[in-house]
Parts: C-alpha cells; structure tokens; sequence
C-alpha cells in the first residue's frame, strides 16, 4: 500500500466551469478531504478559502520589506552625513532630515517590492520546474479553459477509487490518476 | 407610460460599448493573444520595421562610441547651457513612461476594467522608455564608466554622495522605478508565460517559456498569493510613480534659475507625464491593433478613455503654464517678469508658441467625439502632443539658461548633429524593443483577458 502511493500524487478531476469546480471543492472540503488542491487558467474568488488556504504573509513580509528599506535609506543617509564624513557648512544641521526624505521613501518602496516579489515567489516555492500535475497530458489546459481539482494521496481520507468515484459524482468530466515519475 | 429604447446614439447606449467584444470564450482569447507570438510567421511589416529601427540603433552605437572617445564636446552644450538635449530627452523619455505604470497600477486600484487589454504593452513601454532615459544622465557625465560615483559605495576616498542634491534623489528614484516597473511586469507576465510553455509546439520555444514562468502552474493557493503581491505592488506602485516626476521637476524646481524655482513644478510635471505618457500608448496601440487584428480587445472605448485622459492632463498641463506666468507677474519678481517675457519674444519665442499649439490649443479637439472616435485623428493627435510635450522640455531647460540674471552670463543654444542623432537613437531603441516585445511576449494580458470574460459572462447572467 505504501509503496503504491508513494508514487500515485492524487487524483485530478477535469470541470468545464468554474462554478462546478467552486461548488466541488467546496463538497470535497465538506466531505472531510484536507489536501486538496485547484488548478484554475484565471484567479476565482473564494476558491482558495474553498480549499482550505486561509492566510498568506505576503502582505506581513511587504511590510517587513518596506519598513526595512526606510530605515536603510535614512540609516544610510545619517550615517553618511553625520558620523562617517560630517561637514560643517555655515553650522547648519548635519542631520538635515528634510532633504533626506526623497532616498528614504524610494528606498522603502523599493525593499516592500522587493520583498513582495520574492516573497510570493518564495511562498509559492517557485521557481520549481517539476510537478507530478505537468505528467497528466490534459492539464495544459489548466492554463486555457479548463478547471481542474486534485485530492492528493497524502490525504488521509484518500482512497483511489473512491475518490475517483467522488469526483466523478461532482460532474468532474475526466477523472485522471496524477503519477509521481521523479 | 411607454418605455422607449434610448436612441442609438445617447450616452446610455454608449456607457454599455464594451471593453471586449462579444462572443469570446477563454480559449479564443487565449488563441489569439498567444497566436501573435507562437504561430504567427514574421511579416514582411515587421521585419522592415525591425530591420530599419536596428539600422536606427547602430546609430545611437556610433553617436555613444564618438561621444566617448571626444567627450561631450560634440554636442552643442557650452557655458551657460549645461544642460541640452541630454535632460531635454530624459525628461520626456521617463515622463513617457509613466502612463505604464498608471495604467497598470492606478487604474488597477481604482477597478477600472479597461485597463486590462493595454497595461502589459503600456507597461512594457514603461520599461523601454526608462531605458532611453537613464542613457542620458549616464552619457551626459561623458565618462559614463563613472557612473558609480553616484552610488553610496565606500570608497578609498572616505566621501560619500551629497544626499541633500536633487540629481542624488533623481538616481535612487529612476532606478527604484526601473527596477519596481520590472518587477511588477514580470509578475504581471507569469502566468501568461506558463500559458504560451503550455500551447508551446516547438521545442526551443517550451524551453524558453518553461524557464521563464519558473514552473507556474495555475495553482488556486499560488494565485492568492499572487493576487495579494499584485495588488501590493500596484499600491507601491501608485506613490512611486508620482515621486518620479516630483523628483525629476526637483532637479529644476530646487534651483534658483528664474522660471525653474517654482512650486507649481513637480504637479505639472507628472501631469505632463501622464499626457506624453498616454499619446506615447495611443501611438502605439492604434498601429498594434490594426497590424494584429486586436481590434475586438482594444476597442473604440479603450481609445475613446485614453483620449479623455489626455483632454484632463492636458488641461491641468495648460494650467500649470498659466500659473507660471501668473506667478513670474503677480511676485513681481523682476527676473521671474523678463523671463516670461524672453519665452513670448525671445530667441526661442516660436519653441514656445508651437509648444502651447502642440499642446494646449490642438488637444481642444479632444472635446469633440468625432475626434475621439477617429482612430487616424486621434493617432495624429498622439504624434502632435509627443512633439508638443518635448518642446515644453526644451523650453524650460534652455529659455531659463540661456536668460539668467546677468547680461554677461547670457547665451545661445544650438544642438548639433550628434545631439539630433542621439536623440533619434533612442527613438530606434525604443522602436526596436517594442518590435521585439510585440513578437516575443504576449502584448496583452492573456489570463486578465479570461478573468475577463468570466467576468462578461457574469455580467449577462445577471440580466
């Protein structure tokens, strides 16, 4: 049994509408299935808390990216100016943190979208050029018109054909074993 | 008691024109989007047109080598007009490139739907047009291998940038926005990246597209996480393009040279950014769309919205050279009066009076909906505000230097043949990579497109 699922990752179901897919995932997470997975050619509200996915830090790390930046950027300029080369021109303030503001916010916009982007990208553990779903030959069409919703075989409730049979009665169209080659 | 039909022609009608034409399915926007780049051989258009903007490039090579090996002397800045073509040029360059990022990341916030089938190639114009003008500052140092220097680095020296210059500002500003314009446009293309590595038939181009979308594979969890990046990085986004062109009009602004030291300088400035910003999209979506068949994406409201974008900066643009006279006279500032004056009567007065044709008295066609709705019209229109958006760079860059406060300190400013053919290189650059861009990268967002029609289908259901 171990041995046959260590190289089975799910089972996909193929929907033609977004709807049906919204309305299986929801059934599915219903049914007691934890590890679920979608695949959709375009973003679908409410599909991601459908599949139980609650909470993602990109926002948390922006922040940490952002406030890092600004503090970077005025760090910098204050050092700069004020302890490593500080020159006195008629006394005015070595510190002079008006003119400092223009560095400080392009360098905190700059850290949020830094880390914003590689954030996500981390998150998503992307780049990851394999996946056991580019195996099934019609889930190129993930990325076209077609919608499609994986029970993965680490799934305690998983059980190949009676998921199968699950996600058949969801008006899934093709039903398709996901096999893990790597 | 009778409900009439609204006549064809009233606004009712018009409010309901659509952002996509009817009758599209996921599958034939992804065909047709994608076909320009995968199945669509090069055209005999294309290849002239690349062919001939390469040959322009190689200028701008030589323009750059011959710059280099005798300085910059060869263009016709001379003591007092430091500044010429160089910032001219980079001005309108990085203003044009802010309607990209308005369009993908203003419009974004505000849920404007018709964004969607012009913010990819509006924001690859962003990213070509920073391009263009970051060459300039980095060739007008004539060393430009010294670039460096204006990074904080610690050098043998034990000096560090002077961070209360504008010109410091302009740098980590440009390539904060370069650098966040890349980012956004790359998000923006992921999933559209992985779209064409799927439809892909040849094996070089499922290498390259399967490398670039970095195994993205539609994943409901990986879209939330992109939504929510995507929206913060529009967010970040909406800010820092309007501190660019603040910065830029600080290199001015910040200066005491009469017509430069005023605070109307940095609004007007992004502004005009977004004026010259949005012809620069319109001449390039009316022959994109025409050459590709795009006509049912970007329809006759997408030009139409663009054209009443244009009508307001324009006339915020207009009113920022109104105030500019208004205040030279009503401070009474006598150098701020003679300059007003040198810009009507001066050397350089017919600069300024093709300036406000170009730019304040033709756009006032916009008014008219046979204008807006005349694709010719409104691609001529473009064209004229392009000009008319320079001619504003050049005026405030040489009229204020060449009529500073002393008589002494007075001069003339004529460009060379080096400055017109630096300038008309970057034009062949900017042509060139959006001739690449076009035939290389979907030019329009493929997986917004089926959001969108999910979202037209909806909209009928509803009915």
């Amino acid at each position: 049994m171990m041995e046959h699922s260590s190289h089975l990752h799910g089972i996909l179901g193929e929907f033609e509408t977004p709807e049906q897919l919204l309305t299986a995932a929801k059934k599915a997470r219903a049914a007691g299935y934890k590890h679920l997975e979608a695949y959709i050619p375009f973003p679908i509200e409410g599909l991601a808390q459908a599949i139980g996915f609650r909470w993602t830090a990109v926002p948390l790390i922006t922040l940490i990216g952002g406030i890092g930046g600004g503090l970077t950027g005025f760090g910098l300029q204050y050092w700069c100016s004020a302890i490593s080369y500080p020159l006195n021109i008629a006394g005015r303030p070595l510190n002079s943190w008006p003119a400092f503001i223009p560095v400080t916010f392009e360098l905190t916009v700059l850290g949020a979208s830094i880390f914003a982007v590689v954030g996500m990208l981390a998150l998503n553990k992307l780049p990851q050029p394999y996946h056991p779903v580019f195996n099934v030959e019609r889930f190129a069409r993930a990325s076209t018109d077609r919608f499609f919703l994986c029970i993965e075989a680490r799934d305690p409730k998983f059980n190949l054909a009676e998921s199968a049979r699950f996600l058949q009665e969801l008006s899934a169209q093709h039903v398709t074993e996901v096999k893990d080659e790597a | 008691m009778s409900v009439t039909q609204p006549p064809l022609r009233s606004p009712e009608i018009r409010r309901l024109e659509p952002v996509l034409e009817p009758g599209h399915t996921y599958a034939s926007v992804t065909d047709k989007i994608a076909a320009v780049v995968l199945t669509r051989p090069l055209g005999i258009g294309w290849l002239a047109g690349f062919t001939l903007a390469f040959l322009v490039v190689m200028l701008l090579f030589i323009s750059i080598a011959w710059l280099v090996i005798k300085g910059v002397g060869i263009w016709g800045i001379n003591i007092p007009i430091g500044w010429g073509f160089a910032i001219v040029n980079f001005v309108w360059w990085i203003g044009i490139g802010h309607a990209g990022t308005l369009i993908s990341a203003i419009l974004y916030l505000l849920n404007q739907k018709w964004r969607t089938s012009i913010n990819r190639f509006a924001e690859a114009m962003t990213l070509f047009a920073v391009a263009c003008a970051g060459l300039f500052p980095l060739i007008h140092t004539g060393r430009p291998w010294m670039a460096y220097y204006m990074f904080p680095y610690p050098s043998t020296m034990g000096i560090w940038p002077q961070f209360r210059s504008p010109l410091i500002w302009d740098v980590f500003a440009v390539s904060t926005y370069g650098t966040v314009s890349l980012m956004f446009w790359f998000v923006g293309l992921l999933p559209d990246l992985a779209t064409l590595r799927d439809r892909a038939k040849k094996r070089y181009q499922q290498v390259i597209y399967g490398i670039l979308s970095m195994g993205w594979r539609n994943s409901a969890r990986h879209w939330h996480r992109y939504q929510s990046a995507y929206l913060l990085l529009a967010g970040l986004a909406t800010p820092l393009v309007l501190s660019v062109h603040t910065v830029v009009s600080f290199d001015f602004a910040v200066a005491i040279v009469p017509g430069w030291h005023t605070t109307i300088f940095p609004p007007y400035f992004v502004a005009g950014a977004i004026y010259s910003g949005f012809a620069m999209v319109l001449t390039l979506a009316i022959p994109l769309r025409k050459a590709y068949g795009l006509e049912d994406f970007i329809t006759m409201r997408h030009l139409d919205n663009m054209a009443k974008v244009m009508l307001a900066t324009g006339l915020i643009v207009a009113y920022g050279y109104f105030v500019e006279f208004f205040m030279a006279f009503y401070s009474g500032n006598k150098f701020d009066v003679f300059l007003a004056n040198q810009r009507l009567h001066g050397p350089y007065s017919h600069f300024y009076f093709a300036l406000i044709l170009c730019n304040i008295l033709t756009p006032q066609l916009l008014w008219f909906e046979k204008v807006r709705r005349n694709v010719l019209a409104l691609f001529l229109m473009s064209l004229v505000i392009n000009t008319g958006m320079w001619l504003e760079r050049f005026v405030i860059v040489v009229i204020s230097l060449t009529r500073d406060f002393m008589p002494s300190a007075w001069g003339r400013y004529s460009p060379t043949f080096w400055d017109y053919s630096t300038f008309i290189g970057t034009l062949g650059l900017f042509v060139m990579l959006i001739f690449l861009f076009v035939r290389g990268l979907p030019a329009i967002a493929i997986a917004e497109m089926r959001e969108l029609v999910h979202e037209s289908h909806g909209e009928k259901g509803h009915e």
